[in-house]
């Protein structure tokens, strides 16, 4: 029975919580490992990009609710995102066309696009407190639980809950649905042949007669699409604070590293890894301590490695150790 | 036909392509020699839009073509390959070819979701058009080998081959000899001649082996210092004062440097 209560605990509190994260991030990771992979250069405007989508997200969900539109038991938002994705990559689209088209034209190098993106980041941040303000949002609506504590409890007689939040479940199934989506669409059509062999081989690619700025823009259509994802997702499973969206940057690259830029696989592994990383380092570990171990080797202290003031310190640490001893990251990316 | 107008092409100070004029007829196989240096593959980046040139013209057929994006080039006929084989990586040989030819049915996502038969049908006369041009090239064996894994000499062949899987006009060959053993060279050299009588192809072929040159050109370019020295059948080239200068004068060059390395 202890077991089963400790083994019911990792999964409450480690593994679940960890798989929605990884979800998100390698969602949001998809992104920016694809934006390198055609455009070549890592963008620092990811995190405030998922920000503005999420943001346009969430008015309209406001707006549904003031006209009485819901989704049942899921959450309202989810009917927003085509709203919130088709603004964002106008967005995208547009900062293409005003600002790095010109680096692109002028055959800019790779450091100068990073450092534009930056100016990107800044602008849409302002940009983003303008829309909907600093404060935090929560705009989770319909069933709050897909499986509550109690119903587990009463089902199986255990001492620990096992609770599924109902944003975890959408977040796990809309990253699966969007995952398959993307490599269906890399592998099999015209389009996304075009941007693997882009990302390949530029100039090769150029001299096969596929048009660069097609190419161009459906990358910046399909990143605007899964970083509003990736925010929606997250700010339903936590909520949405313009400033914890730019600092998700830095695990979102964490992630995009660690699988290997350039890599679709990659980031979807390094999504997995840097979000588990986080959570177990950060996790009290006593309450499941105490159900295995015997009572005399009873943990005193919560048993918890870092602190959860210090969890962007993972992404950080996992970033650097990867640089230092596999640049490439797991799956040979650029 | 490709008229080449007093074409400039400099780096900072350096001018790599300086002052060149040529032409290359409609039907023709026309040689692009010269030492190593003379600005051949410069002059090839520029025609083929790679890079744009510092000044003069490129004229295809009464257009002018000049600083056009390389896949606008494509779409007109004109294709290239590089002095040193590029390849997708990531994909089978065949599925390099595949990539080539533009602007199909399966181009829009439209397509792609709702009119798969169509795609279908597209993907399915791409594969036949490539194996055809595998067994041509007599690569049949590499189609499902990972580009990265062939040889140099194959990847040669498979640069030719892209070419083939559109009805191309004009084909610039950079040094599609070098690093190519005799047999692959032979297979290589008449696949040309053959795509220029049967298909109608011009050809301009830069090759530093003269005998390659000379079984397949004419007439032949001589460039050297961005500038073009002679132009005539392989004879008469070869037994130009300056081009023979312009060689020997590298050589020479090269001769002193490597005794000033040495000593
Ligand atoms: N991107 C470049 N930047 C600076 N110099 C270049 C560049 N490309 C070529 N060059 C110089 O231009 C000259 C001509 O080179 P190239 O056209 O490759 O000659 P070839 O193909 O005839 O051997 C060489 O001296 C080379 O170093
Ligand atoms: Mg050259």
């Amino acid at each position: 029975m202890d077991f089963l209560n400790a083994l019911v605990a990792l999964l409450n509190f480690v593994v679940i919580p960890g798989v929605a994260y990884g979800s998100q991030l390698a969602l949001g990771a998809l992104g920016v490992t694809l934006i390198f992979g055609v455009l070549r250069f890592s963008n620092f405007a990811h995190g405030d990009t998922m920000a503005f989508g999420t943001a346009i997200v969430i008015m309209f969900t406001w707006l549904f609710q003031s006209w009485g539109i819901s989704f049942g038991p899921l959450p309202t938002a989810l009917l927003a995102l085509p709203f919130g994705i088709a603004a964002t990559a106008a967005l995208v689209l547009a900062t293409d066309a005003g600002i790095y088209k010109f680096y692109r034209r002028q055959k800019a190098a790779p450091i100068i696009l990073v450092i534009v993106s930056a100016g990107v980041m800044f602008v849409m941040n302002g940009l983003v407190r303008l829309i909907i303000g600093v404060e935090e949002r929560n705009f989770t609506d319909g069933a709050r639980f897909l499986l509550d504590g109690n119903t587990f409890k009463a089902a199986t007689g255990l001492a620990e809950p096992l609770v599924i939040k109902t944003t975890v479940a959408v977040t796990v199934v809309v990253a699966v649905i969007c995952v398959a989506a993307l490599f269906w669409f890399l592998q099999k059509t015209r389009t996304g042949k075009s941007m693997r062999a882009f990302s390949d081989n530029e100039d090769l690619a150029l001299l096969s007669g596929i048009n660069p700025d097609r190419v161009v823009q459906v990358t910046w259509i399909i990143a605007a699409a899964l970083a509003v994802i990736a925010g929606t997702l997250y700010g339903l499973d936590k909520s949405f604070r313009p400033f914890v969206y730019f600092q998700l940057l830095l695990p979102v690259f964490a992630a995009a590293v660690v699988g290997g830029l350039g890599s679709p696989l990659g980031a979807i592994a390094g999504g997995y890894i840097v979000a588990l990383s986080e959570v177990v380092l950060t996790y009290a570990w006593k309450k499941v301590a105490t159900y295995v171990l015997p009572d005399s080797l009873a943990p005193d202290g919560l048993m918890q490695l870092l602190s959860t003031d210090y969890k962007v310190a993972v992404s950080f640490s996992i970033l650097i150790i990867v640089l230092l001893f596999m640049p490439t990251g797991i799956f040979k990316g650029k | 036909m490709i008229v080449v107008e007093n074409l400039h092409r400099h780096f900072g100070g350096f001018r790599a392509v300086d002052g060149a004029s040529l032409k290359i007829e409609t039907g023709s196989i026309t040689g692009l020699i010269g030492p190593n240096g003379a600005g051949k593959t410069t002059l090839f980046n520029v025609v083929a839009g790679r890079l744009p040139p510092t000044s003069g013209r490129v004229v295809m057929d009464g257009e002018d073509i000049t600083g056009m994006a390389p896949h606008e080039l494509f779409a007109k006929g004109l294709l290239r390959t590089f002095q040193i084989a590029h390849e997708f990586g990531s994909m089978t040989v065949r599925e390099n070819l595949m990539m080539v030819p533009a602007a199909q049915s399966g181009e829009s996502l439209w397509n792609a979701c709702f009119r798969r038969g169509a795609v279908a049908a597209e993907e399915k006369r791409l594969r036949d058009k490539a194996d055809e041009v595998l067994e041509f090239l007599t690569i049949s064996h590499l189609a499902d080998q990972r580009a990265s894994n062939i040889s140099g000499g194959q990847k040669k062949l498979l640069e030719l081959g892209r070419t083939m899987m559109v009805d191309a006009k004009i084909v610039f060959l950079d040094e599609v000899g070098a690093g190519v053993n005799r047999t692959l060279l032979n297979t290589i050299g008449d696949a040309i001649v053959r795509l220029n009588k049967e298909r109608g192809y011009t050809f301009c072929v830069i090759e530093h082996d003269m005998d390659f040159i000379a079984r397949l050109c004419n007439p032949v370019i001589c460039m050297a210092e961005g500038k073009v020295l002679a132009q005539g059948t392989v004879e008469e080239v070869k037994n130009d004062e300056r081009v023979i200068e312009a060689y020997l004068g590298t050589g020479l060059k090269n001769k002193v440097k490597e005794e000033a390395a040495h000593g």
